[in-house]
């Protein structure tokens, strides 16, 4: 097996791990479109928990980026257009919201719990994923 | 104000971030490079999902079997059932978002730590969206 597979095995089995982990201490799911939801609301009653989390999720990046280059890191110059990102994170945000739940939330999570309600999620992203990508890169030779 | 509730969420945010920079899915090639299946197909995302689903369903199962979480008072497991036209249209348009940029949730909060540009352009534009459909509902 090619190093790919097994940094994705491993990965995938940490990510595993910390949302099981996040059910027997904290009892919530690891559903980060959630956990930010809780977070932008006008009145959270329960930020104290999200936020740590996702102080966590932020000291990972930082400690593998002091690390250096030891994690497949994106470079810094290496940014795409500013709109594109804007529209993407706009999307992203909205229909995580609409949708309660994300990759992990959905994916992840609900897959684990045998959520119908989460396999119809993740039908639907990966359909529209596949479709997008198809469009962008072979209907308009985007990169 | 230590609470344990607080250190474990911190500490599974880091595992979770770390399991993510290890896994290649805070690289967005490899993202845009999975949905990219009439290209250069990158099919390793399909293992870290199903290695994380496997690991957290086992997770899962010893829970159920507890009264009570080691660090809150109860669970606080998900309870809908209904298949609606905001679950299916949401993530439709999550996906639409994912592909553009090939960013979901977890890894642009974890590219933050990493000072990744594009992180810092995407999570508040993503907060802003999210903030816009809790307005909308």
């Amino acid at each position: 097996m090619s190093d790919a597979w097994i940094n994705a095995l491993i990965g995938g089995a940490m990510i595993g791990l910390a949302s099981g982990l996040m059910m027997l201490t904290v009892g919530r799911i690891a559903g980060i479109s959630s956990v930010l939801g809780g977070l932008i609301r006008p009145s959270p009653a329960d930020w104290q928990w999200r936020l740590a989390f996702f102080a966590g999720m932020v000291a990972a990046g930082t400690v593998a980026a002091l690390a250096g280059g030891w994690f497949p890191l994106e470079p810094l110059a290496s940014a795409r257009p500013l709109p594109l990102l804007i529209a993407a994170g706009l999307l992203v945000g909205a229909g995580t919201s609409l949708a309660n739940g994300c990759t992990s939330g959905h994916g992840v999570c609900g897959l684990a719990l045998f959520s119908a309600r989460s396999l119809v999620a993740v039908a639907s992203f990966l359909g529209t994923g596949f479709i997008v990508t198809y469009v962008m890169r072979h209907l308009l030779g985007s990169p | 104000m230590f609470s344990p509730a607080l250190a474990s969420a911190f500490c599974i945010g880091t595992l979770f971030g770390v399991g993510l920079l290890v896994s290649g899915m805070t690289e967005p090639g490899n993202v845009q490079g999975f949905l990219d299946l009439a290209g250069a197909w990158r099919p390793q995302l399909l293992a870290v999902l199903g290695s994380a689903v496997v690991v957290a369903g086992l997770l899962f199962a010893w829970a159920r079997t507890r009264a009570a979480p080691l660090a809150a008072r109860s669970f606080q497991w998900p309870t809908r059932k209904d298949i609606d036209a905001r679950l299916v249209v949401g993530s439709a348009v999550f996906g639409i978002g994912w592909a553009l940029a090939g960013y979901c949730p977890g890894p642009a909060v974890t590219a933050l730590g990493t000072l990744s540009v594009e992180a810092w352009v995407f999570v508040p534009a993503m907060a802003a969206g999210a903030w816009l459909a809790q307005r909308l509902r």
